[in-house]
């Protein structure tokens, strides 16, 4: 591939702010890169005239002094954003072909700054899965092999498989994403790149398709921490038409990147030391201890006592806020719209055509457990058990700065291995999903290879808002562990 | 309480998803499955704690009760599955 898509984001942007070469041509590079690797399945929608237009408006821009933070820098785009006037589907047949009539906080932040759209990304229906299996689109093929698994092709984990799959690729310079639960996080692990879920409230969710909207948080997927830290610094605004959008300032992140972590106090949680994790995933999180340790941080052991209890409260938070979003697909306004005798037969046809199996799973025990009798024993249950999760963390607020854990409980596993197995599926989510219930920012970074050869994340939790810790910290761990990885082009 | 075949009935109902009666069994299956591994949330201590409502601890703002937008009906509709003169034609509510 040609050495433009082998830039990071940040030599990318040193590059065209220095006239090295034009928008246009590393667009022209970019689009190539994604015809070239169509058997990913990363791309839903390609959109490279809109792209090579974007690129022409900022290479004038350029030229008259006009440039923004990200200008002519070419990402891929989640299809849970909506894109005004081009295709948003959320990887689901029942928003059939949909074309939002305005644009997402998120993109409409990054296209203010100068970036280019190269089309939409293929994610899980609805975001909801964690390995890319249960979109509308067919699975996205992870562009990692292993060496130990023969040729089979591995998920590149979800629900942001398609972003993540399309960093690693070199197709993109960087990508949105959102995470519920993970769908940030565990893909970046699973495909050797780095991926941030900010403090809740950060980045708006105005024009996101809604999946849990407790939950739900955008953040971007990248090559390197500092691309990751560019990317959140366009992407997090206060917006009014979020009303849990926090009205503070977005700091520039990337200058915490290189940032001396000495000093800083490193918690480990030993409930994250769970039953059946590999031996390589252990050493991998002592590997992260060390180097942080000669990075001049303090270790400090921590408890969070009801992490176990986190994924059993997921599954009643997360299905509950789904139900009461998804019902809005009703076949009226937009979307798909079935045949039927009657209205309520068009309602149920619909969305019987429209929802794929794990989407109406999830809805049905979203409406079990919000139903007349159950509410108080389920959703109440669990929203004290939440509560319960959030102050473990401020417990260990008073002891450390940062928490390091392991990103994901594997490494990325093949396609099909876990479609059988729902609670099987819900374990990835094991470490990620508890910085979602209590709304705090974390990151994973590639910081080694199982015996495979496939690689393995570290994850970074710190406290409400302070993502320019994290990303010191993540910096820390990026510079120790030199994860030079990159898959082996077979696409 | 076990979830079986009726009770997946009557909740496909409240969520408008039509399923075939040879998919309810399974599904009873599977949801037992899913909230049986959540009951055991029954272990934690719960008593006197405050539901969590909010990930974070914000109030919620209010805005200026005036109109911001409007008077677009045609990209309003631009995604409908069937429109009559700038209208949404829907299936008969009322026989």
């Amino acid at each position: 591939m040609s050495e433009l898509t082998a830039l990071t984001l940040k030599a990318a942007l040193d590059g065209l702010k220095a006239k090295s070469f034009s928008a246009v041509e590393i667009t022209q590079a970019h689009i190539a890169a994604v015809e070239a690797a169509r058997p990913l399945n990363a791309f839903v929608l390609e959109t490279p005239d809109k792209a090579l237009d974007m690129a022409a408006a900022s290479d004038a821009r350029i030229a008259r002094g006009e440039a923004g933070r990200l200008e002519g820098a070419p990402l891929g785009i989640k299809d849970l954003f909506c894109t005004e006037g081009v295709r948003s589907t959320a990887g689901s047949k029942i928003l059939g072909n949909f074309i939002p009539p305005y644009e997402s906080t998120v993109t409409a932040n990054l296209f203010g700054q100068g970036a280019v759209m190269l089309g939409k990304l293929n994610m899980d229906e609805f975001a909801m899965g964690s390995s890319n299996e249960t979109s509308a689109w067919g699975p996205v093929i992870n562009p990692w092999k292993s060496a130990s698994g023969g040729n089979s092709a591995l998920t590149p984990g979800g629900s942001s498989g398609g972003s993540a799959a399309a960093v690693a690729a070199d197709i993109c310079l960087g990508a949105t994403a959102t995470d519920t639960g993970g769908s940030i996080r565990q893909p970046a692990a699973f495909t050797g790149t780095v991926g941030i879920k900010p403090t809740y409230g950060r980045c708006s969710r105005w024009g996101v398709v809604a999946f849990a909207s407790s939950l739900d948080q955008a953040g971007p997927i990248a090559k390197t921490v500092e691309d990751a830290a560019i990317l959140l610094t366009t992407m997090a605004s206060h917006d009014p038409k979020d009303s849990t959008s926090l009205p503070v300032e977005t700091p520039d992140f990337a200058p915490f990147v290189g940032k001396s972590v000495k000093g800083l106090r490193v918690g480990v949680p030993k409930e994250y030391r769970v039953d059946g994790m590999p031996a390589e995933i252990e050493k991998l999180w002592q590997d992260g201890v060390d180097w942080l340790k000669a990075a001049g941080c303090e270790i400090v052991e921590v408890s969070l006592p009801h992490t176990k209890y986190a994924l059993p409260a997921y599954y009643i938070v997360a299905p509950a806020e789904a139900s009461s979003n998804l019902a809005r697909y009703d076949g009226m306004r937009y979307g798909l719209r079935a045949e039927g005798k009657n209205l309520n037969e068009v309602y149920e046809t619909t969305r019987a055509e429209g929802f794929g199996d794990e989407v109406k799973r999830r809805i049905l025990i979203g409406t079990y457990v919000l139903s007349a009798g159950y509410y108080d024993a389920y959703y109440l249950k669990a929203q004290k058990v939440r509560r319960r999760i959030a102050d473990d963390f401020d417990q260990a607020w008073r002891t450390c700065d940062v928490l390091l854990t392991p990103t994901a409980p594997s490494a990325a596993f093949a396609l099909g291995e876990r479609m059988a197995d729902p609670i099987a599926m819900y374990l990835n989510d094991v470490f990620t999903v508890t910085t979602n219930l209590a709304g705090l920012p974390s990151i994973s970074v590639p910081a080694g290879l199982d015996a495979g050869g496939l690689p393995l994340g570290l994850q970074v939790i710190g406290r409400a808002l302070d993502e320019g810790t994290v990303f010191s910290v993540a910096g820390a761990l990026e510079k120790a562990a030199a994860f030079r990885g990159k898959a082996q082009r077979w696409w | 309480m076990a979830i079986d075949a009726e009770l997946v009935r009557k909740v496909a109902q409240l969520a408008h998803i039509a399923e075939p009666e040879e998919r309810l069994a399974p599904l009873a299956a599977e949801l037992n499955g899913i909230i049986a591994w959540i009951e055991q949330l029954a272990e934690v201590d719960t008593d006197g704690v405050e539901p969590m409502t909010s990930a974070v601890a914000a109030t919620l703002p209010l805005r200026e009760d005036v109109v911001t937008d409007g008077g677009d009906s045609a990209r309003v509709l631009a995604n409908a599955p069937k429109t009559v003169d700038g209208f949404f034609v829907v299936p008969k509510v009322v026989e």
